[in-house]
């Protein structure tokens, strides 16, 4: 239903990334429209990270288009900050900068680039604080919070920027398991609000439950596209049966 | 077992007889000097004609007025201040643009690094001084300031820069030790940067900070945690190198110490003094460094 939108919010044609002499994505098509939520998944070092990376150009592409919002994503530094202002990204890691609060965490974009006041930067991140459950810690340090906890922080710092999309990198795969539902919860609610999100997970409840779409990459391509359902049901390609069974085998 | 019993106190550790030999050894090699010195050298010891060099008595005034080693000590102290200013300011460019994407620019602070790491500092020093002091100051027009204008005759210049007929002497030398220490800060630096978690990079460009943004308030400061050390280090070096500049006349500790070596004749005494100034200086700075780090260790936690 959502594939039907004349004017996708994310457009990516004929992507292609090469490593060197090594090629990490060939030939990927893929719109998101405004308000879906893409799961994408694959085994290791199929290019999922790859291809969200280039999204947000923190890896430049060498082939083929990418459009955000209307704008067309070039390696040019104006360009990337502009794109990047629109486009919140989580990482595995966490990534929060070790050296400031939690609070400083999510007031330094702000203030950099929106040109908040310190006064306002605070009621923005105190809101998003509150919004991922963990406002007391706010003058803490990441390296006093636990996993989840960080990766909560990690979410609250993106959408500081106010982000017109959410990119999320395997958020739950650095986690010990009982700090895993915290961080899908934060994330379920924030697609039940309406964020445009491209979330690289293996964590099937997740998906069926929020995703529109999966998409099902291996070796740089995409090989099967679906909703969450079927996908997991009914798998077409031999390489999704085979990668599912492995990912419940265990 | 009762767990709220505190734990066993570690072994004290004591000097061992072995231990106390070694210091006997020592001694005995100084007695030993001192003895050659004294007796079979037969040496005249004079360290007030020494000391009247520190701090000299001033008929005129009645008082006592600080003469040419203090002088000396002085010019040291400016040399080092501003060389280290200069010299971070240099390596904290260069070091970054040894990282950054910039060919151009990586090619060119190469060059610098490996330019003044492969040449022998005293040539280093004597080819761009007499490049620097001939060529540059006479174009810029330093050797001709005014030095009776209200910029120059001032105590905050004098404070700041010593006596300004010796201006573009300070000069050349603060801005070739700069030059030469800067290198290795560059390198300092450059592995300070390096070791900072590519995460951190990621995650400040992903909220759309700007590379100087990226650098100022993600990179550096996480930077610097990881370096003040051998950058403390680096430091106490450019004081004791300032030493070198005494080669091209530029008037500080170690030059005047050999013009009050020779009048005097006095050489061991100069020496010895001259070294426990250096000692002093140094020694001061590096508790200063020691206590700078353990702040920015309890700052970060
Ligand atoms: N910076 C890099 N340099 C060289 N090869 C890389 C780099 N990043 C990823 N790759 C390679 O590209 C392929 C895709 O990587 P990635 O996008 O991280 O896969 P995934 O996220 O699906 O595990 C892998 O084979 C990986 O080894
Ligand atoms: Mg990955």
């Amino acid at each position: 239903m959502l594939d039907q939108n004349p004017q996708p919010f994310v457009e990516i044609r004929g992507l292609c990334k090469w490593y060197g002499d090594f090629s990490a994505l060939h030939d990927i098509n893929l719109n998101v429209a405004l308000g879906e939520k893409v799961v994408v998944c694959g085994p290791s070092g199929s290019g999922k990270s790859s291809l969200i990376r280039c999204i947000n150009q923190l890896e430049a592409h060498q082939k083929g288009t990418i459009i955000v919002d209307g704008i067309e994503v070039t390696p040019d530094m104006k360009n990337k900050e502009k794109i990047r202002r629109e486009v919140g990204m989580v990482f595995q890691s966490f990534n929060l900068f070790p050296h400031m609060t939690i609070l400083a965490n999510l007031t330094l974009g702000p203030m950099r680039n929106r040109g908040a006041s310190k006064s306002e930067a605070r009621e923005l991140a105190m809101h998003y604080l509150n919004r991922v459950h963990i406002a007391e810690q706010a003058d803490k340090y990441p390296a006093q919070l636990s996993g989840g906890q960080q990766q909560r922080v990690a979410i609250a710092r993106s959408l500081c920027m106010k982000p017109k999309i959410m990119l999320f990198d395997e958020p739950t795969s650095a986690l010990d398991p009982e700090m895993i539902a915290g961080v899908l919860d934060v994330m379920i609610e924030l697609a039940e609000e309406g964020m445009t999100m491209v979330v690289v997970t293996h964590e099937m409840g997740f998906a069926r439950r929020v995703a529109d779409r999966v998409v099902f990459m291996d070796e740089g391509e995409i090989i099967e596209v679906a909703e969450p359902e079927p996908f997991f049901n009914t798998p077409q390609s031999e390489r999704a049966k085979l990668f599912l069974s492995q990912l419940l085998g265990h | 077992m009762d767990r709220n019993t505190p734990p066993p106190a570690p072994p004290k550790k004591r000097l061992t007889i072995v231990d106390l030999a070694l210091f006997s050894m020592v001694a005995a090699l100084i007695f030993y000097a001192g003895y050659r010195v004294t007796d079979v050298l037969v040496y005249d010891w004079n360290w007030s004609r020494v000391l009247n060099f520190v701090v000299r008595f001033d008929d005129d005034t009645g008082r006592y007025v600080p003469n040419l080693l203090l002088y000396g000590l002085a010019t040291t102290l400016r040399l080092a201040v501003w060389a280290t200013i200069l010299a971070t300011i240099i390596g904290v460019t260069m070091g970054y643009w040894r990282t950054c994407d910039n060919l151009a620019l990586r090619i060119l602070s190469r060059g610098y690094v490996e330019l003044i790491r492969n040449l022998p500092p005293v040539v280093f020093i004597f080819i761009f001084y007499f490049f620097i002091s001939s060529q540059i100051f006479t174009a810029l027009g330093v050797d001709d300031i005014d030095r009776h204008g209200p910029l120059v005759d001032n105590p905050v210049f004098s404070l700041l820069f010593g006596d300004p007929a010796l201006f573009s002497n300070f000069l050349a030398g603060a801005l070739v030790l700069a030059l030469f220490e800067g290198a290795y800060i560059t390198e300092i630096v450059r592995a300070g940067i390096q070791s900072v978690d590519k995460g951190q990079w990621e995650a400040s460009r992903a909220i759309g900070l700007s590379p100087f943004n990226v650098l100022r308030d993600v990179i550096l400061p996480q930077a610097v945690r990881k370096i003040l050390p051998p950058l403390a280090g680096q430091f106490i070096t450019l004081i004791k190198d300032s030493a070198i500049v005494s080669l091209i006349s530029i008037q500080e500790l170690t030059f005047l110490a050999t013009e009050v070596a020779s009048t005097t004749t006095k050489v061991f005494e100069t020496w010895i003094l001259v070294g426990m100034m250096y000692f002093v200086l140094c020694y001061s700075f590096a508790l200063m460094f020691g206590w700078l780090e353990r702040r920015a260790a309890r700052s970060h936690r």
